[in-house]
């Protein structure tokens, strides 16, 4: 990661918090949700929905960025994510990612 | 920081693309790992993001599975006969003329059993937006041979691999005339939406084919996983060229799947050269339609 650089707008750059909602009883569990979060913040839960599919859990709590790439992709209509106004953590989270990237 | 809802009802109004879509009539009846969805849910992005009016757009559907959206979008919808969504297209565009006209069907809707329709609105350049969701079979009848199977590609009517030469649709929309050609997949959701945004600001015939997994019929029959594997081969082997030859689109079977816009340039509608062409001809004796629409109003 050496030629990663450190962009220029760095301190203004907040990182965006999102809240995942999953309504459960849409999900047919195709597992796109899954697959396609760049966080990796879902996982396919053990558990069954009335129709018998497994929907997605949260298991990486507030890792979630708002990207909505999870309610893009879903074609069931069964999970969005909505943006949390303001998060404490924030800071911290911002200080890990510039400690990678030196 | 998650949120698992149980009372359906309630949570379903506040997904974010609610207000588009009926939501009551939900869940809708796609397979599971079905693309169709995720089409629905860019164009409704789309129309979100445009700003457009709910009350100034239409959609038109034909038969298929695809037909299926003008039910699920909560907009002005019919869901007419079987191919012939271009020519009621055509008949609401010219009837009222100010109001954004959607096609969304299927490739064998479209491109097979009305495929008359298309070539002849393409050429016509009649103001319409043609959502065409390609999943190269017939997939709600059964899995019968489409116009768009690849070559060697199983369907239940071919069972030893299909041998006749498929359509190419962005050549022949583009060939035929249509002014803004453009295919993806259904996982490029972002462009998709953007595509669908570009088009919907566009006049005339606008064109944008949409590649989707069919995991019941064509992935069984060709034994290619489900629609999950198939997310994961478009992920693979889809590659964006913008601008490329429409001719050297064409799809082989598993074969890289090549994205992009292909076509966007201006020419005037039909029914603007219809305007223009009358009003030189009988001069004051034409009575266009006015631009705020035809009689029918409430």
């Amino acid at each position: 990661m050496k030629y990663w650089r450190k962009p220029l707008d760095f301190d203004e750059v907040k990182i965006p918090h999102g809240e995942v909602h999953i309504i459960a009883e849409r999900c047919k569990g195709c597992g796109f949700c899954v697959e396609y979060c760049p966080k990796d913040v879902l996982e396919m839960s053990e558990e069954f929905n009335r129709k018998g599919y497994h929907p997605p859990k949260v298991v990486k709590e507030g890792e979630c960025v708002n990207c909505s790439l999870c309610e893009m992709i879903c074609p069931d209509f069964a999970i969005y994510s909505v943006e949390l106004p303001d998060v404490k953590t924030e800071p911290d989270g911002a200080q890990a990612v510039a400690g990678d990237g030196s | 920081m998650s949120v698992t809802i149980e009372e359906v009802e309630a949570a379903a109004q506040k997904h974010p693309v609610a207000p588009y879509l009926r939501m009551d009539r939900m869940p809708h009846i796609w397979c599971p790992t079905c693309g169709i969805g995720t089409v629905m849910k860019c164009y409704a992005q789309a129309l979100e993001e445009a700003d457009v009016d709910m009350d100034k757009a239409a959609i038109v559907s034909g038969i298929g599975c695809t037909g299926r959206v003008a039910g699920y979008m909560n907009l002005d919808a019919f869901h007419s006969t079987h191919g012939r969504a271009i020519p009621f297209a055509t008949g609401v565009k010219l009837g009222r003329p100010e109001l954004l006209v959607t096609v969304f069907s299927g490739d064998g809707d479209l491109s097979g059993i009305g495929g008359n329709h298309f070539i002849h609105a393409a050429r016509r350049n009649m103001d319409l937006l043609v959502i065409l969701v390609n999943n190269f079979i017939y997939g709600m009848t059964g899995g019968q041979n489409a116009p768009t199977t690849p070559l060697t590609a199983k369907s239940s009517t071919m069972p030893f691999g299909n041998f006749e030469e498929p359509f190419n649709l962005p050549h022949l929309a583009a060939s035929c005339g249509a002014v803004y050609v453009a295919r993806w997949t259904c996982l490029h959701t972002r462009r998709l939406t953007k595509s669908f945004q570009e088009a919907i600001d566009r006049r005339g015939f606008r064109f944008i084919e949409v590649i989707a997994p069919c995991s019941t019929l064509y992935a069984r029959l060709n034994r290619l996983g489900s629609g999950f594997d198939l997310m994961r081969f478009y992920h693979d082997s889809a590659e964006i060229k913008h601008g490329a030859d429409p001719k050297e689109v064409g799809i082989d079977f598993q074969d890289k799947i090549i994205c992009g816009k292909f076509i966007d340039e201006d020419r005037p509608a039909m029914h603007e050269r219809m305007d223009a062409h009358y009003k030189k001809v009988l001069g004051d004796k034409y009575v266009p339609m006015p631009p705020e629409g035809g009689w029918l109003h409430e």
